[in-house]
């Protein structure tokens, strides 16, 4: 068995995943979430014992299809409410700190 | 016929992917029940599922699904009959969400190809790689505002198809001719409307350059490029730069690069450098899409003619040069308007018609077939005039311009100016004799071999009636009399 994914956790990926998820991480916290996200990598990792070869993935336990909805206009209109927890706001624009390339 | 790229160490082969974005027409968005209409007032359109307040769920619109499944029957693509939503993670202002619901591992189309049609009259088949669905994200404007960006998520949560072709593009003609065919194929479907400049399509190109039979070389995506013109100079500029680099001994990186139409470079977007993580996962808010093949079929079985089916037709059945075919089918509306006037008449003289005085009067009028100069009734009964030989194809050019000028159908002009044709014999030969009494010089030296004078003859004869009579008719009658006369002129060596 592969055991390099959670093996390979280290405190530059615990940086990354941190900093891709807009989560700060202090300096010192660094060592204990990689323990912490190694333990649960090596817990969901038991299921690569199991040989799932030809085994199509349950994606649900009830019998249950994907609902789809008709073409037709029934929500939107509510701009007040979009804009309720904006810090800040113009004209029915959200306005945010300058985000340019 | 391979494009190549001169380089100072030899020649280069441009390899080009071109990943399209196509806003599908729909009433509401992909997940949400909020309006899709283009320039309504910022966040009117907007739902709290579209600006992702806790709790909202996500459920799909039918119509888009629909729509992505006939795209990919117009691209003679696969169509997966389950297919899996995934949630691409990023950060930015225009994404409240935190990620795009889009398809990854498993999209609902899979590979399919399109024909593009090159300018010498050849085709190349350009392959399809995937179509999948997904969410637009907002709007965001950066020059109201010193410090600020206004936000305004109208389309955010549009339904947009993804379609991806393979690197099979080898010049910026063939990727021209390959956007330009498939916004063809997606307006005959009425799927999207293909306009470029209010972004209903949006391309990233990928550019690389090779050496003749190598492997691909690291490629860079050039992002957003909003008008067929600017992806084909970005194209050219891309792989001149990455030869450049080659050639100088450096490496090209992987990255993602901007197209700045203002100098018409690309540079590189720096703050995607660590971005392209984007940790897909099935979304857990959506089960996975299941079709059944008979769903497939029915949707097949209503699918319109395209354009390249429409192109064989008009060959097939109206006998039309492939140029010509090729350049009526390249608007939908122009092929109707040409199938409207061609109904019961010689297609080749409408073809001729709609390709010559009806074109150019059109551009000189910066109209479109839509708001045509003439209606297809008219130019039909215009038509009819010169094959029923009331009017010359003279006279026509003439009576087409009035048309345009009065509103008035052919005939009232025909009649008010008293321009129909003369094919009565009698009538013409008294022109004919008449001219050719008064000219009776330039008949000899006719005689004597100056074989040019027939078309002076004839320009008289015409001059003298208004140009109403049938030239056919007239080049018989003219070609006798004068027969008639040369074996008098041989007898006699002269002339009565």
């Amino acid at each position: 068995m592969d055991e390099s994914i959670f093996m390979s956790l280290d405190k530059d990926i615990v940086r990354n995943i941190a900093n891709l998820a807009r989560i700060e991480v202090l300096e010192d916290e660094i060592d204990s979430i990689v323990k912490e996200l190694s333990n649960i990598l090596q817990f969901v990792e038991q299921l690569s014992e199991v040989n799932t070869d030809d085994i199509i993935p349950m994606t649900v336990v009830a019998d249950m299809k994907l609902p789809l909805r008709a073409d037709v206009v029934t929500d939107g209109n509510c701009r007040d409410k979009v804009l309720i927890n904006a810090p800040e706001s113009f004209d029915g624009f959200f306005l945010v700190p300058k985000v340019v390339e | 016929m391979t494009h190549v790229i001169q380089g100072n160490t030899g020649d280069w082969e441009l390899v080009v992917g071109i990943e399209v974005h196509a806003q599908i027409i729909s009433k509401s968005k992909l997940f949400s029940g909020s309006a899709t209409n283009f320039g309504a007032d910022p966040n009117t359109q907007v739902s709290l599922i579209d600006v992702a307040f806790p709790g909202m769920l996500p459920v799909i619109n039918e119509h888009c699904i629909e729509q992505a499944i006939r795209t990919g029957l117009a691209l003679k693509a696969k169509i997966n009959l389950t297919s899996v939503f995934a949630r691409k993670n990023y950060f930015y202002a225009d994404l409240p969400q935190g990620y795009q619901i889009s398809q990854y591992e498993y999209p609902i189309v899979g590979n399919g190809n399109v024909v593009i049609d090159m300018h010498d009259g050849s085709t190349r088949v350009i392959g399809i790689e995937r179509l999948h669905l997904e969410q637009d994200a907002g709007k965001s404007l950066h020059d109201q505002h010193h410090s600020k960006s206004f936000i305004d998520l109208n389309r955010s949560g549009i339904a947009l198809m993804e379609i991806v072709s393979k690197p099979d593009i080898r010049s910026s003609e063939e990727a021209i001719n390959y956007v330009t065919k498939l916004c063809l194929i997606l307006q005959y479907i009425g799927v999207c409307n293909g306009n470029m400049s209010e972004g209903s399509i949006r391309c990233d190109v990928n550019v690389s350059v090779r050496k003749h039979n190598e492997a691909y070389r690291t490629r860079a995506e050039i992002k957003n490029i909003n008008s067929i013109r600017f992806m084909s100079q970005a194209i050219d500029y891309e792989a001149r730069r990455q030869i450049d680099a080659y050639e100088r001994g450096l490496q090209i990186r992987q990255e993602t690069r901007l197209f700045d139409p203002k100098n018409g470079e690309t540079r590189s977007m720096r703050s995607k450098e660590n971005a392209n993580d984007y940790r897909y996962f099935p979304d857990p808010d959506l089960l996975p899409l299941t079709l059944t093949q008979k769903y497939v079929d029915a949707i097949k079985e209503k699918l319109p003619e395209l354009p390249d089916e429409r192109k064989k037709r008009f060959i097939d059945n109206y006998k039309l040069s492939s140029y010509d075919a090729c350049l009526l089918v390249a608007e939908q509306s122009v092929a109707d308007f040409f199938e409207s006037v061609a109904k019961g008449r010689d297609p080749k003289m409408v073809c001729n018609w709609m390709m010559g005085d009806f074109a150019s009067a059109m551009k000189r009028m910066t109209r479109t077939i839509d708001n045509p100069p003439v209606s297809a009734d008219n130019l039909g009964e215009l038509i009819d005039l010169i094959y029923k030989n009331t009017i010359s194809g003279h006279i026509a050019k003439e009576v087409f311009l009035t048309m345009i000028e009065t509103g008035k159908t052919p005939t009232e002009i025909v009649i008010e100016k008293e321009l129909k044709q003369v094919t009565d014999s009698d009538v013409i030969e008294v022109s004919v004799d008449s001219i050719l009494e008064s000219n009776t010089n330039k008949v000899i030296e006719y005689f004597n071999g100056k074989d040019k004078l027939f078309g002076f003859f004839v320009g008289q004869v015409m001059k003298a009636t208004n140009g109403k009579i049938n030239p056919v008719i007239l080049n018989e009658i003219l070609k006798k009399r004068l027969e008639s006369l040369k074996v008098l002129f041989n007898e006699d060596n002269d002339l009565l």
